[in-house]
């Protein structure tokens, strides 16, 4: 990972979502904190990309930046617009608190940790040409009895989602 | 100069640091849900960077195992995310408000 692409493209991808993340922070507006996500997201996309993560980066934007964005926005215009209002609660000292001390100890810790004894070498040259083919053996080999489950939960949260804001009938 | 395991590692302690925040500090229901997402995200930011770092990198066979973490961690989201809106929305016709702050009826 020296090529001068990689470097470039690393920190301005992780710069536009970590501000993206930070803009969620501080936006005023639940529509505008999504906007920001969103684009948090498509960055994190990038991200995934550098990291030769192709299929993982398409699931993303399909699903993170496409239809959990569109389910949000619903569930935003469904309540009135006093409940856009993106404010803070009464933990915002201590929530930032945590969230900062989570954020610098995971920093340390990797920053301190040396990785390269770790994991033998760091492979640099080592890219996917892609990694669907690989995915989806693993899928339906490896961890079959995990996608099995996963898909009852899909029908499961499906359900559930139906059955929780169904208007009852007058019998 | 080049981008290692640890840059990818400090950047998904940012995001997750900021979506605990977010979750922790906001009113909003649907807000916090965004903390949460964000905090899955990083997550999945850690999965592939391990995946493509590790040493198992030397053998032939691709180790896609975290991708594949990643894809059930998408998943799952994806199931919370139309979980919690549905309660939200639910909550919202029952108590008209999203205020958690305001929600309080099973407190102590």
């Amino acid at each position: 990972m020296e090529s001068l692409g990689i470097i470039v493209a690393f920190y301005l991808l992780s710069a536009i979502a970590v501000g993206g993340a930070i803009g969620v922070f501080l936006a005023s507006d639940l529509i505008r904190a999504l906007a920001f996500l969103v684009l948090s997201f498509v960055a994190t996309a990038g991200l995934f990309l550098t990291l030769s993560g192709d299929f993982i980066a398409i699931a993303q934007i399909l699903i993170y930046a496409g239809a959990i964005p569109v389910l949000i926005v619903f569930a935003v215009m469904l309540a009135p617009l006093a409940g856009r209002n993106n404010g803070n609660g009464l933990y915002l000292v201590p929530g930032v608190a945590i969230g900062a001390a989570v954020a610098v100890t995971v920093a340390f810790v990797a920053v301190d940790v040396e990785w390269s004894t770790l994991s033998g070498h760091l492979l640099a040259e080592r890219d996917f040409a892609t990694t669907a083919n690989v995915i989806g053996d693993l899928l339906v080999g490896k961890y079959v009895l995990a996608f099995e489950i996963a898909s009852v939960l899909l029908l499961a949260a499906l359900i559930g989602a139906i059955v929780l804001v169904r208007e009852d009938e007058p019998a | 100069m080049s981008v290692d395991l640890v840059h990818y590692l400090t950047v998904s302690g940012l995001l997750f640091g900021v979506g605990i925040a977010i979750a922790l500090a906001k009113r909003n229901a649907i807000a916090v849900l965004m903390g949460i997402e964000l905090m899955l995200n990083a997550v999945n930011l850690s999965f592939l960077s391990f995946s493509r770092f590790s040493a198992a990198f030397a053998v032939k066979d691709e180790p896609l195992d975290g991708h594949v973490f990643v894809v059930f961690v998408l998943t799952v989201a994806a199931a919370e995310a139309a979980v919690a809106l549905a309660l939200s929305v639910l909550i919202y016709r029952r108590r008209e408000t999203v205020d958690l702050d305001r929600i309080n009826l099973l407190r102590w």
